[in-house]
């Protein structure tokens, strides 16, 4: 068992718009590179040619369709990746302390030196946020690219994660959810921002900004245009009156 | 506890070389970052204009592009049959001798049967100049089977269309409306806009009979059935006709609609407009009451003008579109059923258009002055926008449709203001400014002009004297009068039937003819394939290039293996598919940011070596010696008007921009700017920029056009109606007469709608079957890319509910769809957010086995399939014994989404193998590894 910090100086976190995201995959892309490259092991890939390829992906961009009682059926893009929980069940089921959370950020990182692969964090994350590398034996997650956002060979405006950076839309954003006054933190108050299955007591530090209300500006109170002729011997009498005032 | 100690600073990389991508055709600025000379990690360019940091998955995976297994690693001489995929590697030299021998005969006896056609070129202006030396007329790139009529109508209509041409003014519109717009056309920038638009709380219609992509997140959906959406917009029109909520100053100022339209039934000119003795335009003055010039200075046009001569009345363009769009057969009721949009939508939509554009209007404090010479203070701006792609286009009534979306955007008064469209440099152009398709071959000389462009009547036509096709791809003819990008999917079709004429060789870049590049793929595999009485090919000679092992590689006589697009030199030039963006004119290279490690070479570059052993002018210096001994030597040293050469940056002494002599050192000065040049728009030319004469000063100054040339929007498009009148019997160019009837009804000058279901055979086959393209996927090329092709590795045929419930399907069922040309077997899946009458899956998904690299039980070539095999180049026969295109009877363009289907559960297939199955090729790379872990660094 792994003891979580009993307080993080900063709660790291990504807020994600659900209004806006395309589901592009631009930021599960942009993470394979990076993270292939980066922290610890390669993110590998098994058959990567073949039939049912398999590779590890921290971040991964799902589909839904919701159908609401009256309307079209919508559809949802719902990137996920790990939610950097302030009680992650993922940090207290390790049994080698290989897996733990930062105390001066929040962020849930893995020791790949420590991690024996024994997929017990795995198991216990209710999100499925976690994914072992076949090819290293180990478990590999999101680490909000934690060698990128204090990265001093990085200019300054680069220092934040991967998938934000290159998001096209604009739908995921970077910041300290601890601190109310940051902009990630009023936009979470502004549009309403969800945690993930709170029920489950996990205290995610990522957010969802929930779609805005689509299909439902259909006033019937709202006016139609009013015609001013229906044919065109009718129009071009409008028209003459009309020019005439304009001059 | 202690932590880890980690490094938070690792070294990123040794260097970053800054260049263009290629993983579609959007053209984004990437940073590569290399570590031990290898690239390590690819991300968006923060100073491009395009991306402006950002990058898609497709440009982040193009690291698996750039090291696929697929590569081609030689030149390669076919061995065995074609089709079989059996290949000897051979050296360049072998290469050149091989296709020197084909082509120089050819050259100097019948130019035009060599057929050279490049696919989805990003070089165009560069291979259409060397198949100008060769001398062929038979030269297109892929715009006729993708968006020509999106292009030609935005020309036509109003000198510029959409994407390269122009975009929505993302800073200012307070609502976009999205048509049938391709997930990857063109991608960055419209995902980064869109946000752009959501973040301020703007309004975003998304008009598809598909809900996913950028439709998923509309603000509202407007799940209309396919190839209505010209008959939804005239309604809009209608709607609008009848409030009186129209931009009438506009009208009457910046567009063709207060011009008189010559009213005499029995004149020659019937129907054309009328000018005055110089040759201008004639309006009334609404100050004299009488007929002006209408750029003369101080006139007035009246937009109610009628001129009454010999008693009759010619009246103006206006008056003709009130006539035509008050009309019932427009009005929403008469609509609904068609369209599957309610007659209460469309009024609705109607009236927030113009509750957007007249009463949420902006003005911005930019004082201009237009081409009569009359001072602006403000930029007034209608802020309703819109984007359309291949969605309304790729049908056979797909010009008119981007006809009418343009004439809604210039009735609002939203072209060229602020919040509305904007157009990007180097356009607008008005139409006549681009050249005239030429044909003209003489044996061992080059052809009299470039291949394509814009036709203004029956005399632009591409005619042999006894009134034949001068083209293989018969473009530019009474079938498809205004085809101005060429019929690159009727070229093996017409090659193989010897209609026209029979071709020695065809000659292609960068298309998947044998596979997703074309209707009909089974068809076109015999075409390829098939031999005369003597055992001979039917078409003689195919020489192939192609950076990849695609499908198509295995029916050429001869590979010439390209680069990635890492390894090469390119322009991305404004002679040809511009980058601009509406307030910045801007191009771009390609360089070598690593040297290939194969024998493989950059096509354009071969073509240089190719053209100086054939010595085709353009291509040899005077004393016969190679002119440019690579594509970066003719980038940097070509010519094309004084001072304009293909790239404007840096040109002279480095300091030039726009016009300038060659500058020996031009390359490099790109590269140290991270791989483009820029400059901005002046504030006061930002808009308006067809009429306002400081954006007509400085793009003369930039080298867009020669001498300012302001021009009025074409809601009447005059150049159909003169192919109307040869219809009706007038002038001296005749059409045949089994095509009267369809030119007289379709070149209607002003847009209309009709519909080609009864020739798909409707009542038989009443569901529309559509593909498209995944915003993570670009045509076949992502399923070699081991990261994209496990997102997209799989492509169902998708089912709305009610089909899904008519056949019972439930998951993991088949089902077999048949059209009027064929039938396949595929798996369905159920997607409730579509149109009730559209069935579709992600385009080129589907592979043969033995292509691309992958494994023969990859699922591509399983249960991936193509609908490619259900459509037919030609219409199902009529009885008439003609050969009907599969087209646009205006452009030509390849109506793809006219497809109509029925369909029904089948039974799994053997194996659970899509039908048809296609025999394996052999592949000249052999397979991919079965284990990836790329980490270049230590």
């Amino acid at each position: 068992m792994t003891q979580l910090p009993t307080h993080t100086e900063k709660k790291l976190g990504l807020v994600i718009d659900l209004d806006t995201c395309v589901g592009c995959h631009a930021c599960v892309i942009s993470c394979k590179g990076w993270n292939t490259e980066n922290y610890g092991a390669p993110l590998s890939d098994q058959n990567p040619y073949g039939a049912d390829p398999s590779g590890t992906f921290l971040n991964r961009v799902h589909s839904y369709e919701v159908t609401p009682d009256e309307g079209a059926a919508m559809t949802v893009h719902f990137p996920k990746s790990c939610l950097h929980c302030e009680d992650a069940p993922c940090v207290t089921v390790c049994p080698t302390g290989a897996s733990y959370k930062r105390v001066e950020d929040g962020i849930v990182l893995v020791n790949e030196s420590d991690c024996i692969g024994c997929g017990l964090c795995a198991w216990a994350c209710p999100y499925g946020a976690r994914e072992m590398d076949r090819a290293e034996g180990v478990m590999k997650k999101c680490t909000l690219c934690v060698d990128r956002i204090y990265n001093e060979n990085l200019p300054e405006i680069d220092r934040e994660p991967a998938c934000v950076r290159t998001c096209p839309a604009g739908a995921r954003h970077f910041g300290d959810l601890g601190d109310e006054t940051s902009d990630v933190s009023k936009l979470v108050a502004e549009r309403g921002g969800m945690d993930l299955m709170p029920e489950l007591g996990t205290k995610p530090v990522n957010k969802y900004l929930p779609p805005r209300p689509k299909d439902d500006q259909i006033d019937i109170l709202a006016p139609f245009l009013e015609t001013v002729a229906e044919e065109p011997t009718g129009f071009l009498g409008w028209l003459d009156k009309t020019l005439e005032r304009i001059g | 506890m202690s932590q880890p100690v980690i490094d938070l600073s690792p070294k990123v990389s040794d260097e970053i070389r800054k260049t263009t991508c290629y993983m579609c055709a959007c053209r984004c600025g990437i940073n590569v970052h290399m570590k031990d000379s290898k690239v390590a990690y690819i991300e968006g360019n923060r100073d491009h204009p395009v991306n402006q940091g950002v990058l898609c998955a497709k440009g982040s995976a193009g690291i698996m592009q750039h090291n696929a297994p697929s590569r081609l690693t030689a030149p390669m001489k076919r061995t065995g049959p074609r089709g079989s995929g059996e290949f000897e590697t051979i050296t360049w030299d072998e290469a050149y001798d091989i296709a020197t021998g084909i082509l120089k005969p050819i050259r100097e006896s019948a130019p035009e049967k060599l057929a050279f056609f490049t696919g989805r070129d990003q070089s165009q202006s560069f291979t259409s100049l060397w198949a100008q030396g060769f001398g062929t007329p038979n030269y297109a790139a892929h715009g006729g089977f993708c968006s020509v009529n999106m292009a030609a109508a935005g020309i036509y209509t109003m000198g510029g269309a959409f994407w390269e041409f122009g975009q929505p003014d993302w800073d200012r519109t307070k609502m976009v409306m999205i048509f049938g717009v391709a997930e990857d056309h063109d991608s960055n920038p419209i995902k980064m806009g869109l946000g752009k638009v959501k973040a301020r709380g703007a309004k975003v219609y998304g008009v598809n009979p598909i809900r996913s992509g950028y439709n998923a997140v509309a603000d509202e959906w407007v799940g209309i059935t396919p190839g209505t959406d010209g008959l939804f917009i005239l309604s809009l029109v209608h709607e609008l006709f009848k409030a009186g909520k129209l931009d009438l100053d506009y009208l009457a100022q910046f567009t063709n609609a207060p011009v008189l339209v010559n009213g005499d039934e029995k004149s020659e000119d019937f129907g054309l407009l009328m000018r005055d003795k110089d040759n201008k335009l004639m309006v009334m003055d609404r100050a004299t009451g009488k007929p002006a010039a209408f750029d003369a200075k101080g006139v007035k046009p009246d937009l109610a003008g009628s001129l009454r001569e010999a008693g009759i009345s010619h009246r103006s363009v206006f008056q003709h579109m009130a006539e035509k769009y008050l009309d019932p057969q427009y009005a929403p009721e008469a609509v609904a059923e068609r369209t599957g949009i309610t007659a209460d939508r469309i009024k609705r939509i109607a009236a927030e258009l113009a509750d957007v554009a007249f009463n949420q209007s902006i003005e911005l404090d930019r004082e201009w002055t237009d081409f009569r010479g009359h001072k602006h203070t403000k930029m007034v701006g209608r802020p309703v926008s819109f984007h359309a792609m291949r969605g309304i286009s790729a049908h056979a009534n797909g010009f008119q449709t981007c006809r009418a979306l343009h004439v809604l955007q210039i009735i609002l008064g939203s072209v060229e203001t602020p919040g509305g469209m904007r157009f990007k440099p180097p356009y607008p152009k008005p139409p006549e400014a681009h050249p005239k398709p030429h044909y003209g071959v003489t044996p061992g000389q080059a052809l009299d002009g470039p291949h394509l462009g814009f036709t203004h009547g029956p005399d632009d036509l591409c005619l042999k004297e006894d009134g034949s096709p001068a083209r293989i791809d018969k473009a530019f003819t009474w079938e498809n009068p205004m085809s101005s990008h060429g019929m690159m999917h009727m070229v093996i079709s017409n090659a193989h039937a010897g209609d026209p004429y029979k071709i020695d060789t065809l000659f292609m870049y960068m298309a998947n003819m044998s596979w997703n590049s074309s209707m009909n793929t089974r068809g076109v595999i015999e075409m390829l394939t098939d031999q005369d009485a003597d055992g001979n090919y039917v078409i003689p000679n195919i020489i192939y290039s192609d950076a990849y092992s695609s499908e198509m590689v295995a029916y050429a006589d001869l590979i010439l293996p390209d680069t990635t697009y890492l390894e090469r030199h390119d322009c991305i030039s404004l002679l040809d598919r511009p980058i601009c963006e509406a307030d910045a004119v801007a191009d771009a290279i390609r360089w070598p940011v690593v040297e290939p490690d194969r024998d493989v070479k950059g096509f354009q570059s071969a073509l240089c070596d190719l053209g100086a052993r054939l010595g085709l002018p353009g291509f040899v210096n005077e004393d016969g010696s190679q002119k440019y001994k690579d594509y970066a030597d003719y980038i940097t040293n070509h010519i094309r008007r004084p001072g304009v050469g293909p790239l404007a940056g840096f040109r002279g002494d480095g300091d030039d921009h726009g016009r300038g002599d060659s500058n020996p050192d031009q390359l490099d000065r790109y590269i140290e700017n991270g791989g483009f040049w820029m400059e901005h728009v002046p504030e006061d030319a930002a808009f308006y920029k067809p009429w306002n004469m400081n954006y007509q000063d400085w793009a003369v100054k930039k080298s867009f056009f020669d001498k300012t040339m302001p021009y009025l929007f074409n809601l009447y498009v005059e150049p159909m109606r003169k192919f109307q009148l040869a219809a009706e019997g007038h002038g001296t160019r005749q059409p045949p007469d089994h095509l009267r009837e369809r030119i007289k009804a379709t070149m209607d000058p002003l847009p209309i709608w009709y519909s080609n279901e009864d020739e798909n055979k409707v009542d038989e086959y009443p569901i529309t079957a559509l593909t498209q393209r995944p915003m993570a996927m670009y045509h076949s090329w992502g399923s070699q890319n081991a990261w994209l092709r496990q997102i997209h590795g799989h492509n169902p045929l998708y089912v709305p509910q009610r089909i899904w419930d008519d056949n019972s399907f439930s998951e993991g069922d088949w089902a077999r769809v048949t059209s009027p040309h064929g039938e396949i077997t595929v798996p369905v899946a159920l997607q409730k957010a579509l149109n009730d009458n559209t069935v579709w899956t992600w385009n080129a998904i589907g592979k043969r086995k033995g292509a691309w690299a992958l494994e023969e039980d990859a699922p591509e070539t399983t249960k991936g399939f193509l609908l490619n095999h259900l459509i037919h180049e030609l219409l199902p026969p009529k009885g008439d014994g003609l050969r009907w295109a599969n087209s646009d009877p205006i452009t030509g363009q390849a109506a793809w989404f006219d497809l109509k289907v029925r369909i029904s559960k089948a039974a799994p297939p053997a194996h659970n193998q899509s039908q048809p199955e296609v025999e394996a090729q052999a592949s000249p790379v052999g397979t991919g590894p079965s284990k990836l872990a790329w980490k270049v660094g230590k």
